[in-house]
């Protein structure tokens, strides 16, 4: 009995083991389904709707991934993840691609083993705070308790601003943004410290979001995009394509609704070749040459992925900012599709 | 005779090692060994392989690397400055703090339920089988989340114990019209008590039950007549009475709702400290007094950790005062064996187990450092948290309680069983020399059921000490919180880091149950 669990258990690890180290894009054709690591629940971001479909910024990212690869947008389970398993999940296999608020840093490229191959989202570090606390710039937070999710880069920076402005703080340290939200709002913590966005996301969803502010300082750099496992580069560079396809598509005005339009009149041989009328682009990749233009069709460009699930017109509101397009002042910039 | 001797001697064949009893269990035992060592082999190649795959290697050097955040609970003292082995340590101290209060405190309630449980009087018998049942199949984690969920959500947070500047002018304004505010009346007070709330709830369901319990024990064992029957419950329920209206009062009141319900100006917070104006209940945690040394004896640092002289000063003086107690107790014996009488020894007793500690901590001097907001000129409170004290986060508490109260419920069985192991004939053989029931349970009964009793309760306690890591529920920063959850999430070594984390655990429990293996053999039946 003792040896049969043994051995079960080795050949459990080996098969995860197995599945880490081959070609991701192969077992996900395998599959048939891509498995994407996500929040537990961000609204906008990532979450499941009334109806259990995942919905969000970074969901749409994934759903264009799937499209592309599997040449259907709803081929994807997601995998919620806290800021503490996120990267182990992506590490052992579990997921085979994160796309979760993730900041590109030195240490997780290199500690980590794992690549970001696109920013997402241009994002820095905000903190959030009850108007009637009469707080009205982070510097006043002295001897405040501060809410904080645990495994994060805002932790490691909240902990270097303190000491940078010389004052103190007391964490309240925990797992998940909900219990985050929960804590602040009972008043347990000050304030509550994360991505400008995400604090964005979290006012949206409280009951009274006009009584709290998001102070205007912005302590860090919080460069978001979709990781995957160090190694394996044709991965990678699919997951990159596909994001600058979006951006691209944005760029050259092809949205959802004319993209059949489009690829029936356009003379533009970059647009051409992206959708695959001209050359063998997606065959490179060992994709479908349709793959781009899936993707595209899945949840529309970049921009009309980041209205329709946390643009101006949303509750969350969020301003383009940095992440219009480098034509229109901001910092996405995709490479050209030659 | 010489039949036995005279087989002729076989020489050695190969197929007698399967097939010859004396070599076939020498034979299994090795090939299983090759087995199980192959097995480990090829795990850790095939863990070296994988890792290399991954261009990882394994290395602890990250122990020795700036950790760079915060731990919200340190007993000694951490920074983010401070190494991952650091923070490690850290983990491991709250580890143990919650792990050692928890196995006092689940033995005390375990011996005390399990004892009670077996008790004459009905209602506290049964009250423990409740007690038993509920904490016995309810999953602990759920008891963790509850208990801390109950504990944090309904306390006011630290604000609404701030004097505000709007209180300071109602005061005054109050003072300039000539009324001054007089400290509530017995009246005011019983008609501030908020009926419909949870404390007045658990203190009521509390006061009755000790009011039928002392009347259950009244009539039982007391062979007086009715009016003193009647007057210890009654006794019971003034104590408790009284206790509502002074000590709890903070508790059961709603100052603010009534106040504003008559439309008075706010003059006092909604909340006030209770326990003599010492200790705040919040939702971030209680904040208690903290014990302060005006002349400390200083302390000196072993491989970063920091040696506490006047802490050790005053354990050793305990310590000997406890020894010194137990030599005069021998004494007393002595002559009471000799002559008889034993000698009174109470109040040496006291004397010598109180008064050595009670001067060190004055020569040192001790006092609390109570906390409180920290005030301006005009006595408004500033800032956002109470300042001095200790915070006990109620993380700490609910992981205490809750594992107490589940461990001590599993003890609890232990010891009825180990009591209802001792033979009757032992009991009914102290009645007959005429020891009262507490006396036969002290000392003929409890003593031989130890014997029963420990090695369960090893179990027990090394049970308890792995649960504390479901502390992450609560987000409490133990060993897995600290190594095996935060340093590992941002170093990823999650080799190193489990590895390490496993290491440990196992170190823990081995000291445990050794320890208690020696206590065992010490109460063992000496068999002469
Ligand atoms: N960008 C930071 C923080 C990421 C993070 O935890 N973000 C929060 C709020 S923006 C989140 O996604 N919470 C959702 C959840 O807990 O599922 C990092 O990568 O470490």
């Amino acid at each position: 009995m003792k040896k049969s669990a043994l051995f079960g258990a080795l050949a459990a690890t080996t098969m995860i083991v197995g599945a880490a180290t081959a070609g991701t894009l192969d077992d996900v054709k395998a599959r048939g389904e891509l498995i994407c690591g996500s929040n537990t629940g961000l609204t906008g971001f990532g979450m499941p709707d009334a109806n259990g479909t995942w919905v969000g910024f970074d969901v749409a990212l994934c759903r264009a991934v799937a499209a592309a690869v599997l040449g259907d947008p709803t081929k994807v389970k997601f995998v919620p993840t806290t800021g503490e398993t996120r990267f182990t999940a992506l590490a052992s296999g579990e997921v085979d691609l994160l796309v979760r608020n993730s900041t590109w840093t030195y240490s997780r490229d290199n500690d980590l083993k794992l690549d970001f191959v696109a920013v997402n989202y241009y994002d820095g570090q905000g903190f959030m705070v009850k108007k009637d606390l009469g707080v009205s710039s982070a510097k006043e937070l002295d001897g405040a308790t501060v809410c904080i999710q645990t495994g994060t880069t805002t932790e490691l920076n909240l902990a270097d601003f303190f000491k940078f402005n010389n004052i103190s703080y007391t964490p309240v340290t925990v797992q998940d943004d909900s219990e985050a939200q929960r804590q602040y709002l009972a008043g347990a913590c000050d304030t509550y410290t994360t991505d400008a966005s995400g604090l964005a996301a979290a006012r949206a969803t409280m009951a009274d979001p006009e009584n709290h502010i998001i102070l205007p300082e912005i302590i860090s750099k919080e460069p978001l995009g979709p990781v995957v496992r160090h190694g394996d580069n044709q991965w990678g560079d699919i997951v990159r394509w596909t994001f600058n396809a979006l951006l691209i598509a944005e760029e050259k005005g092809i949205t959802k609704a004319n993209i059949e339009e489009v690829a029936s009149t356009t003379t533009d041989p970059e647009i051409r070749r992206m959708l695959g009328l001209e050359g063998d682009y997606g065959k490179m990749m060992g994709l479908d040459n349709g793959a781009f233009k899936a993707a595209i069709m899945a949840g529309g460009n970049y921009g009309e992925i980041f209205e329709a699930n946390i643009g101006s017109a949303t509750p969350i509101g969020l301003a383009r900012g940095l992440n219009a397009l480098w034509t229109q002042g901001g910092l996405q910039y995709a490479a050209p599709f030659r | 005779m010489a039949l036995a001797t005279d087989v002729p001697k076989e020489s050695f064949r190969l197929s007698m090692l399967i097939y010859d009893t004396r070599f076939r269990s020498i034979t299994i035992q090795v090939v299983v060994l090759l087995l199980f060592l192959l097995l480990v082999g090829w795990l850790v190649d095939n863990t070296v392989q994988n890792l290399a795959a991954k261009d990882k290697d394994i290395s602890f050097g990250f122990l020795w690397q700036r950790a760079g955040y915060d731990i919200e609970q340190q007993l000694i003292p951490y920074t983010n400055d401070s190494t991952h082995g650091r923070a490690t340590i850290i983990g491991l101290l709250n580890t143990l703090a919650v792990a050692a209060l928890g196995c006092v405190f689940a033995t005390v309630i375990g011996v005390f339920a399990g004892v009670l449980r077996l008790s004459n009087n009905w209602i506290v018998g049964r009250l423990m089988t409740v007690y038993v049942e509920i904490f016995r199949n309810v999953p602990l984690l759920l008891w963790i989340i509850l208990i801390f969920v109950v504990t944090s959500e309904t306390q006011p947070a630290p604000s609404d114990f701030k004097v505000t500047a709007a209180m300071i002018e109602a005061r005054a304004a109050l003072a300039g019209a000539g009324t001054v505010a007089e400290s509530a009346g017995l009246l005011d007070r019983i008609t501030g008590i908020y009926v419909f709330s949870m404390p007045f709830f658990l203190w009521l369901v509390i006061g009755i039950g000790l009011v039928v319990a002392s009347w259950q024990f009244a009539a039982t064992r007391l062979a007086a007549s009715g009016t003193t029957r009647a007057l210890i419950p009654a006794a019971a329920a003034v104590v408790w009475i009284g206790l509502a209206l002074t000590l709890f009062n903070d508790g059961l009141t709603r100052a603010t709702e009534t106040l504003a319900a008559q439309g008075t100006v706010q003059t006092e917070p909604a909340n006030q400290k209770m326990l003599f104006d010492s200790t705040a209940l919040t939702n971030r945690g209680a904040y208690v007094p903290a014990p302060i040394l005006d002349r400390p004896l200083g302390g000196t640092e072993i491989a970063t950790i920091p040696v506490n002289y006047s802490v050790l000063a005053t354990l050793a003086v305990i310590a000997l005062s406890v020894f010194a107690n137990l030599a005069l107790l021998r004494r007393a014996r002595a002559i009471q064996e000799e002559t008889g009488n034993r000698p009174t020894t109470w109040w040496q007793s006291l004397a010598i187990l109180f008064l050595p500690t009670i001067a060190l901590l004055w020569a040192m001097g001790f006092h609390l450092d109570i906390p409180a907001f920290a005030t301006d000129e005009a006595g408004v409170s500033k800032g956002f948290n109470f300042q001095g004290g200790i915070l006990v986060q109620h993380s700490f508490t609910a992981l205490v309680v809750a594992l107490s109260l589940y461990t001590g419920a599993f003890i609890a069985e232990i010891v009825r069983s180990g009591i209802m192991a001792i033979s009757r004939g032992q009991s009914e053989a102290a009645f007959a020399l005429g020891l009262r029931p507490g006396r036969t349970m002290n000392l003929i009964i409890l003593p031989q059921a130890l014997r029963v009793i420990i090695p369960p309760l090893i179990s027990q306690y090394l049970n308890l000490t792995k649960n504390t890591s479901l502390g992450i529920a609560v987000s409490y920063l133990d060993l897995k919180g600290t190594l095996g959850g935060i340093s590992l999430n941002q170093t990823g070594r999650e080799l190193e880091c489990m590895l390490l984390m496993m290491l440990i655990y196992l170190i823990i429990s081995l000291l445990i149950s050794s320890v208690m293996n020696v206590f065992n053999a010490a109460v063992k039946l000496k068999e002469r």
